[in-house]
C-alpha cells in the first residue's frame, strides 16, 4: 500500500509587509514547508509506523521547492517526487489538482493527504479537487485518524460548531488541520535522492497544464491595506481609561 | 446556457444559514435572470420555500439527512444541469469549502475560494475579488471561458436578503439515484460544541492580542466585555499561545467581524488580522507600543499601559453603574 502526501512551499506569509506606496515587501521573505502539509505528512508518517506503507511526498513547484521534499524525507518519507515544469506556471487550483492527481494515479497511491489549505493563497481547494479527479471518497479537516483495519479509518474532522467521527475506507483522500498532532523530529535521509517529474511524464498535455490548462484569471491585484494615521493618544493609564469609558457612553454601550 | 445564478442554501440547525441569505442578497444584486436555490438536507422542503420569501425565483430541494460530500455535490451538479446557470454561490464555510471544489471539478470548470467581493460585468462576466497572501493583497479573479462561474463566498460579507412574505415562486424536488459509491464515508457521530455565541454576532467586540500575556489577563477581556453586553475576539497570537481557542480568532485565518464597536488591547495588527476587522464601524485601539500597525486602521489610538487601563475601565463601569 501507498501514501501520497502533497505538499507546498509558501512564502512566511506573516513577514510579508506593505511599503508606504502599498507595494508588498518581498524581499527577505523566506520560503517554508506549508504548516498544514507538515501536519498532513505527520499523519501519514504515523499509519506507516503502524502498518508499514510506504510514503511519497510530492510537491508542484520550481526546482526550490526540493528543500520542503527533503525536509519530507527527513521526517520520514521514503520517497520524494518534484513536479517542475515551466509549462505549469500560473496553474489555478484545477490544473495544479489535475497534475497532482496525474501524479498520484502514476504511483499508484491508495492514500492521498494534503494540508487543509496553503497559507499563501488559503483556497483549501485543491485537496478536495484532486479527490473528484481521481473518484476517491474525501475527509477534509481531520483532527484525527484511527486505524481500524489495513484500508478502514476511523476519523474525527472539525466542523463548523463541533466535531463528526466518520468510517472510511481507501482509497481515499484527507485534508489535515495544523495544531492536532505533534510534529516529530527530522531525522537522516535529506540526501536522498528526489524524482523529478514534468508534463510528460505525468501525461497531461499543454493544454491541460499551466495557464492554458487553467479555467480561472487573475485579473487584477491590489492593497487597500495602507491605512491611515490616526489620532494616538499617549497617555496615563487613569486618563486612558477616561478616555474609553467616555467612548462607550458616547457609543451608547453603558449609559452615562 | 441561462442568465440565472445558483445559490446552494446550507442548512444549519434546521434553518437556513446566514450566509446563504447573505447570498440570495448578493445574487438579487448581481442577478440579470433568475435567482435559483438549490437546497439539501433536512427539512430541504420547508426551506426551499422560505428561500423564496428570501428573493428566489425557484427552489430546488432534496431531501436527506446529514451532510455527505459525495451526495450534495450529485444533488448540486443536477440542478446546474437542469437550469445551466452562469454563476453558481456557495458560502465559504466547512461545508461549502468541502462540497464546491467537488462541484466545480465534475463539471469541469474554475472556482474562486473565499470571496469577499463580487461585481458584475456588462458582459457577463463575474469580477471575484478575494484576499490573498494573508490578506496582504487583494485579487480579483474571473473565468473567461468556463460556465458556470464559481465562487465561495465570506460569510459576514454580504448584506443579508431581506424576509417578504409577499415573494412567490417554485420549488421542485431532486431525484437522484444514490448508489453505494455516494456512501463510501459514513457518518458514525456528530458532536455539536457547547453554543457560545459567534463573535461574527456580536455588536460590541473586546479584542485581545499578544499585550495579553497571560490567562488572567485573558479572563479580564471577558469581565470587561459581559459589562458591555459584548463578545471577546482575539488576534491569531492568543490561539497559537494556546490562551483563546481558534472559533474566537478574528482574520484571514479566523473570522470576519464588523461589529458597531471594536476594541482592541495589545493587538499589533498584522495584515491577516486587519483583513477580519477593517469593516467595523468604530475602531479603537490600545496598544503599549505607539508603532504598532494597528493605529493606522484605528479611529482612536491610545498608548498607555494595557495591563493597568483594563482594570481601571472596568472599576469605572461598575462605578457608573451604581
Amino acid at each position: 500500500m501507498k501514501i501520497a502526501v502533497c505538499i507546498k512551499q509558501v512564502p512566511n506569509v506573516s513577514d510579508i509587509d506593505i511599503d508606504e506606496k502599498g507595494h508588498i515587501c518581498r524581499a527577505g521573505v523566506v520560503s517554508v514547508f506549508n504548516e498544514d502539509d507538515r501536519h498532513a505528512l505527520e499523519e501519514a508518517l504515523k499509519i506507516k509506523d503502524a502498518l508499514g506503507f510506504t510514503v511519497v511526498a510530492i510537491s508542484m513547484g520550481p526546482m526550490q521547492a526540493e528543500t520542503i521534499l527533503r525536509e519530507a524525507m527527513a521526517y520520514g518519507a521514503d520517497e520524494a517526487i518534484l513536479i517542475s515544469d515551466k509549462r505549469l506556471a500560473g496553474a489555478d487550483t484545477y490544473a495544479t489538482a489535475r497534475a497532482l492527481s496525474c501524479a498520484v494515479k502514476k504511483i499508484e497511491a491508495d492514500i492521498v493527504f494534503t494540508g487543509r489549505q496553503a497559507s499563501d493563497g488559503d483556497t483549501a481547494q485543491v485537496g478536495p479537487s484532486i479527490a473528484e479527479f481521481l473518484d476517491f471518497p474525501q475527509v477534509t479537516y481531520v483532527e484525527k485518524i484511527e486505524i481500524e483495519n489495513e484500508n478502514t479509518f476511523v476519523v474525527t474532522r472539525e466542523t463548523e460548531d463541533g466535531m463528526q467521527k466518520v468510517r472510511l475506507s481507501s482509497p481515499c483522500l484527507f485534508t489535515v488541520l495544523s495544531g492536532h498532532n505533534k510534529v516529530r523530529y527530522m531525522g537522516a535521509g535529506y540526501s536522498k535522492d528526489i524524482t523529478f517529474w514534468n508534463i510528460d511524464d505525468l501525461g497531461i498535455t499543454e493544454e491541460q497544464a499551466g495557464i492554458k490548462g487553467s479555467p480561472t484569471r487573475v485579473y487584477k491585484t491590489y492593497t487597500n491595506k495602507t491605512g491611515t494615521k490616526c489620532e494616538v493618544i499617549e497617555t496615563s493609564a487613569e486618563e486612558a481609561s477616561d478616555i474609553i469609558y467616555s467612548e462607550l457612553i458616547k457609543h451608547m454601550v453603558i449609559k452615562d | 446556457m441561462s442568465k440565472d445564478i445558483l445559490v446552494f442554501v446550507e442548512i444549519k440547525d434546521g434553518g437556513i444559514h446566514s450566509v446563504s441569505l447573505e447570498l440570495l442578497g448578493k445574487a438579487k444584486e448581481l442577478s440579470r435572470g433568475n435567482v435559483v436555490a438549490v437546497i439539501i438536507g433536512e427539512n430541504a422542503k420547508q426551506n426551499a420555500k422560505t428561500s423564496i420569501k428570501y428573493g428566489a425565483s425557484k427552489a430546488f430541494y432534496f431531501d436527506t439527512k446529514e451532510y455527505i460530500t459525495l451526495v450534495y455535490t450529485k444533488a448540486v451538479v443536477y440542478a446546474i444541469k437542469k437550469i445551466r446557470p452562469e454563476i453558481v454561490l456557495f458560502g465559504a464555510t466547512h461545508v461549502g469549502r468541502d462540497l464546491a471544489p467537488r462541484v466545480s471539478v465534475r463539471v469541469s470548470v474554475g472556482l474562486t475560494a473565499d470571496c469577499t467581493g463580487l461585481e458584475m460585468k456588462e458582459d457577463g462576466t463575474l469580477l471575484m475579488t478575494r484576499p490573498t497572501f494573508g490578506g496582504s493583497l487583494m485579487a480579483t479573479i474571473i473565468s473567461p471561458n468556463a460556465r458556470p462561474q464559481m465562487a465561495t463566498v465570506r460569510k459576514g460579507v454580504m448584506e443579508k436578503a431581506l424576509f417578504n412574505e409577499n415573494l412567490f415562486g417554485d420549488i421542485e424536488e431532486i431525484y437522484l439515484e444514490i448508489d453505494e459509491r455516494d456512501k463510501r464515508v459514513e457518518i458514525i457521530e456528530t458532536v455539536k460544541k457547547e453554543k457560545i455565541k459567534s463573535i461574527d454576532e456580536e455588536d460590541t467586540l473586546i479584542v485581545g492580542g499578544r499585550g495579553i500575556k497571560n490567562d488572567a489577563m485573558y479572563k479580564k477581556l471577558f469581565e470587561l466585555a459581559a459589562l458591555l453586553n459584548g463578545g471577546v475576539g482575539v488576534s491569531r497570537a492568543l490561539v497559537e499561545e494556546h490562551i483563546a481557542p481558534y472559533e474566537r480568532q478574528i482574520g484571514q485565518t479566523g473570522k470576519t467581524v464588523r461589529p458597531s464597536l471594536y476594541i482592541s488591547f495589545g493587538v499589533s495588527g498584522a495584515i491577516q488580522h486587519i483583513t477580519g476587522m477593517e469593516k467595523s464601524k468604530k475602531i479603537i485601539a490600545l496598544n503599549n507600543d505607539k508603532n504598532a500597525p494597528i493605529f493606522k486602521f484605528a479611529d482612536l489610538g491610545i498608548v498607555s499601559s494595557l495591563e493597568k487601563v483594563i482594570p481601571l475601565l472596568i472599576d469605572k463601569i461598575k462605578k457608573g453603574r451604581k
